[in-house]
């Protein structure tokens, strides 16, 4: 497959204006409102292009495989710091399905790995984000294909680069509704050398402010969780910063926590599984808040990480009222967002201001006139 | 001295003295500019080559004086340029003789420090250093730090994602921003980006961070904070060759380790900074390497000495490893004074700001020398070498007729250089009216209409810095009509210029 394909499906599209529903391996299928519209599949455009890790640079395009890249990534002690969540496994509710559109096409496609224009789509992070930035911070260029069918490149695979406007950027968490990224280059760093995790026994309110304390320091601290009355820690960087980090956080050596970060990372840790298949009235919010935001009055069960910054709720669908914990996270400075819902029309977002919301018109419509890509799937008319 | 002359021109209805007019119903007289000699200190910015003189220049004090006028401006039509401290390098705060300098100067004050969130609420106008100086007594800075800190205000950097010796490690601007709040071309108030890490929709705040003063005015910042770290060492290490020294700086990155900053001079440099601000530089060296770690105490011992022992083996002639702070301090003054230093020994010098993948370190480098010989011009060479941001200083004589002309075109050719080298036309300066043209070369036309139309989401009129940082596609069919496709003029003729 070439850009050109995947060009010249966006510009039949969008000569007859047929909405296009942009995918992956199919992993975030649950995120944001109903996809609709005809599949352009991006699976087929695959292959990491350019790798140096000298460069600290990785050039992929949309349809590889992130596995494919943190795994080649590996083999030269380097990561994508930003933890992408896979979501490949324990997907055991995969609630996409119960509204996807009527494109038969789609069923026919796998749910398989997530890639890398997805992951730049959909733009989320995992547990090391507040500390070493997100998906939008490594990216440093792309070419997509915009909706008038036109190829554009923007960035590149330099560190720094201020010339024009930062499309790469705004493209990252825009859900495929500027374009169709089909190549996208990232920073990527060296791995640390020692992990370690330790776990402390406290309530909630103790561990917000435990972590309010050790946060304020530069203890090597890159992912934090508290769930179930334990506060989880993970400490990186080099042999003896870590142990010096371990000494200051205290508590008690916690073996499995590669295991625990990643399920974090997929959610298919058991906060985000427990009752899954038996009972399909659960949503699940994402609290996203200034991390030092007191605990919120909130019924469990809740997950914490972010050092405080995120916040799962998992609710009852029918009585949750949704405008309250909307109008908490907004007094604190923060929003609350739809992450799976069973009620796919409802908007995922909370509303916009109007200047905002003119302003996303306005771009939308300066990238795709037609408002053939991913229509609705981030706003509804947007 | 040169003039700009935009391609957009917008004209105003209004006169001087009714636009004189209208802004003193806004702000107080005596914060409304127009005599000559008061507008002077004005004509440009931090690339004084480029000077006009605005029709008159307002100071406003509050966000809502900053509406006022931005509705006035947007109603009769009248161009703005948003000005910070003025050292921006690209013209980018150059006035225009037929619209206001919005000065932001008056913005100073830090509004709110957040310890447990770990960010401060700044105005525009207040200086880089100042938010670090603020919040020290926490424990705490603010990470970007361009070499103009003490001088450049944090709406100009937010304006040209500024950049600084540490951001391999902590990143630029728009790395350590949560929120923006910002006025729109009509004159609305509205945020961008949240208190929260993430905020839903599009992310504005990276759109607005380094668009270079034509999507809004930056009105407030709420920059994120690092705790300092306990302990920072730097290395000096020597090269007898260029490429040696580039090499090492990729054997540092290759075994893992992430250093707080990366620095190189080439000997033109060193000698001119050694000269300055006596260092201690090894006058003799082609090339020195300034490698700085940091974290608590225990990390950075154990990465000194991986670092001493990669440099050895890359073959550094000659090491040495900051033994107490004044001695960190004194490593980093010849760098940070560079430009004042090359100041020192010619009497003008022009910054260019490329950036390449750093592969391509010892070519470019092969390239510029090649190219200062034909222009008949001397090059020094400052480099962030962790991100592959390369200065290198054009040394001339403005009152030399031609002179100025030939910079700017050896500027030009080493950008188009590192364009094809893979890089880009600018680092951290931004493009402004500096490298206008060579936009040209770094896009096509169909990438730049993109830019257009996104200018036009935010500036349906065009009021707001119009013409500057993304050229006009007639510009750029001109430009390219005059210039040999992808690369430099093979034989510089000066008689052109
Ligand atoms: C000696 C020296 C060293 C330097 N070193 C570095 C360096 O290491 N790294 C680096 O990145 N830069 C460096 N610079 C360049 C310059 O300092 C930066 O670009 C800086 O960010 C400019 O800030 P300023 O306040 O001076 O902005 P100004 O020059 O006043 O304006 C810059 C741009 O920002 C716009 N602008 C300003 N304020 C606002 C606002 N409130 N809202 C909207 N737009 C606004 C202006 O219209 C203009 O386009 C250096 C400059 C000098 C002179």
């Amino acid at each position: 497959m070439h850009i050109e394909d995947i060009a010249g499906q966006v510009i039949t599209a969008f000569k007859n204006k047929t909405p296009l529903c942009i995918r992956g391996g199919g992993s975030k299928d649950f995120l944001g409102r109903t996809p609709m519209g005809q599949t352009l599949l991006t699976t087929e455009y695959h292959g990491i292009v350019d790798y140096d890790p000298a460069e600290l640079v990785l050039t992929a395009r949309c349809g590889t495989p992130v596995e494919e890249v943190e795994s080649l990534l590996r083999e030269h002690g380097q990561m994508l710091p930003f933890e992408p969540p896979l979501f490949e496994h324990g997907m055991s509710n995969d609630r996409g399905s119960h509204s996807r559109d009527a494109d038969s096409e789609s069923e026919k496609t796998p749910s398989g790995s997530s890639t890398v224009g997805g992951m730049v789509a959909a733009g989320l992070s995992g547990p090391r984000r507040p500390w070493s930035g997100s998906v939008r911070d490594y990216i440093l260029g792309t070419v997509c294909v915009n909706g008038c069918g036109e190829v554009l490149k923007f960035g590149g695979q330099v560190m720094k680069n201020v010339a024009g406007y930062d499309v790469s950027r705004l493209m990252t968490g825009s859900l495929g509704t500027l374009g169709v990224v089909v190549e996208a280059s990232f920073k990527v760093l060296p791995a640390p050398i020692k992990v370690a995790t330790r776990m402390l026994e406290m309530d909630e309110d103790s561990a917000h402010q435990f972590l309010k304390r050790m946060l304020a320091t530069p203890t090597p601290i890159d992912a934090t969780c508290y769930y179930d009355g334990q506060l989880y820690i993970r400490l990186s960087g080099s042999e003896s910063g870590v142990g010096a980090g371990e000494a200051a956080v205290g508590g008690e050596q916690f073996d499995a926590g590669d295991e625990l970060w990643r399920s974090l990372r997929n959610q298919n840790h058991e906060f985000f599984t427990q009752n899954d298949t038996a009972d399909d009235d659960i949503d699940l919010w994402r609290l996203s808040l200034p991390p030092a935001t007191p605990v919120l009055p909130v019924e469990p069960p809740t997950l914490v990480e972010w050092g405080g910054a995120v916040r799962w709720l998992r609710v009852r669908f029918q009585e949750f009222d949704h405008d309250e914990i909307e109008s908490l996270c907004k007094k604190h400075g923060g929003h609350a967002i739809r992450f799976r819902s069973i009620d796919r029309e409802a908007e995922m977002n909370p509303p916009a201001d109007s200047v905002s919301r003119r302003l996303f018109e306005n771009l939308k419509a300066s990238f795709d006139p037609a408002g053939i890509l991913n229509p609705g799937r981030l706003y509804r008319d947007l | 001295m040169a003039t700009f002359v935009s391609d957009i021109n917008v004209e105003s209805t209004l006169t001087r003295a009714e636009i004189a007019t209208g802004l003193k119903q806004i702000v107080d007289a005596r914060y409304v500019l127009t005599a000559q000699e008061e507008l002077a200190p004005y004509e440009c910015d931090g690339l004084s080559a480029y000077q006009e003189l605005p029709l008159a220049v307002v100071l406003p004090g509050t966000v809502d004086e900053v509406c006022t006028i931005m509705r006035f401006c947007s109603d009769h039509s009248i161009p703005v340029v948003a000005r910070g401290a003025g050292t921006g390098l690209s013209g980018g705060a150059l006035p225009y003789k037929n619209g206001i300098l919005l000065g932001m100067s008056r913005f100073n004050r830090i509004v709110s420090i957040d310890a447990d969130n770990r960010t401060a609420i700044v105005q525009p106008g207040v200086r880089n250093l100042a938010i670090s100086e603020a919040v020290q007594h926490l424990g705490m800075y603010y990470a970007p730090d361009p070499s103009s800190q003490i001088a450049c205000s944090i709406g100009g950097n937010v304006a040209e994602n500024a950049g600084g010796v540490h951001c391999l490690k902590y990143g630029l601007t728009v790395h350590n921003l949560i929120k923006l709040k910002v006025v729109t071309v009509q004159g609305e108030l509205f945020e961008v980006g949240s208190d929260a890490l993430d905020t839903p929709g599009y992310d504005l705040l990276a759109l607005m961070t380094g668009s270079e003063g034509l999507l809004g005015i930056v009105v407030e910042v709420t920059v994120r904070l690092l705790p300092k770290p306990t302990s920072a060492r730097a290395v000096l290490a020597s090269f007898d060759d260029v490429q040696t020294a580039g090499n090492a700086v990729a054997s540092i990155i290759s075994n893992g380790i992430l250093p707080a900053g990366l620095e190189m001079m080439d000997n033109p440099a060193i000698r001119a900074t050694e000269d300055f601000v006596h260092a201690g530089y090894p006058l003799d060296a082609a090339a020195i390497l300034i490698c700085e770690l940091d974290g608590i105490d225990e990390e950075v011992e154990d990465q000194i000495e991986q670092v001493r022992h990669v440099l050895t083996d890359a073959g550094a002639v000659d090491i040495r490893v900051s033994c107490d702070e004044a001695e960190r301090v004194r490593f980093w003054s010849g760098r940070k004074n560079a430009f004042p230093a090359v100041g020192r020994i010619s009497p003008d010098y022009y910054c260019i700001d490329g950036t390449i993948p750093r592969r391509q370190l010892a070519g470019i480098l092969e390239n510029i020398s090649r190219l200062s010989g034909e222009y008949g011009l001397a090059v020094a060479n400052v480099f962030h070498a962790g991100d592959g941001n390369l200065h290198p200083l054009i040394l001339y004589d403005a009152n030399k007729p031609g002179e100025f002309e030939r910079t700017e075109a050896l500027g030009g050719a080493i950008l188009e250089a590192c364009v094809e080298a893979g890089g880009t036309i600018t680092g951290e300066h931004g493009v402004g009216v500096e490298k206008i043209n060579q936009m040209c070369v770094q896009f096509n036309d169909k990438e730049l209409e993109q830019f257009h139309r996104i200018k036009h989401a935010f500036d349906p009129h065009l009021l707001l810095n119009p013409g500057k940082a993304i050229p006009t596609l007639a510009r750029c069919a001109e430009f390219n009509a005059m210039h040999v496709h992808g690369g430099t003029l093979p034989h510089p003729d000066i008689e052109r210029f």
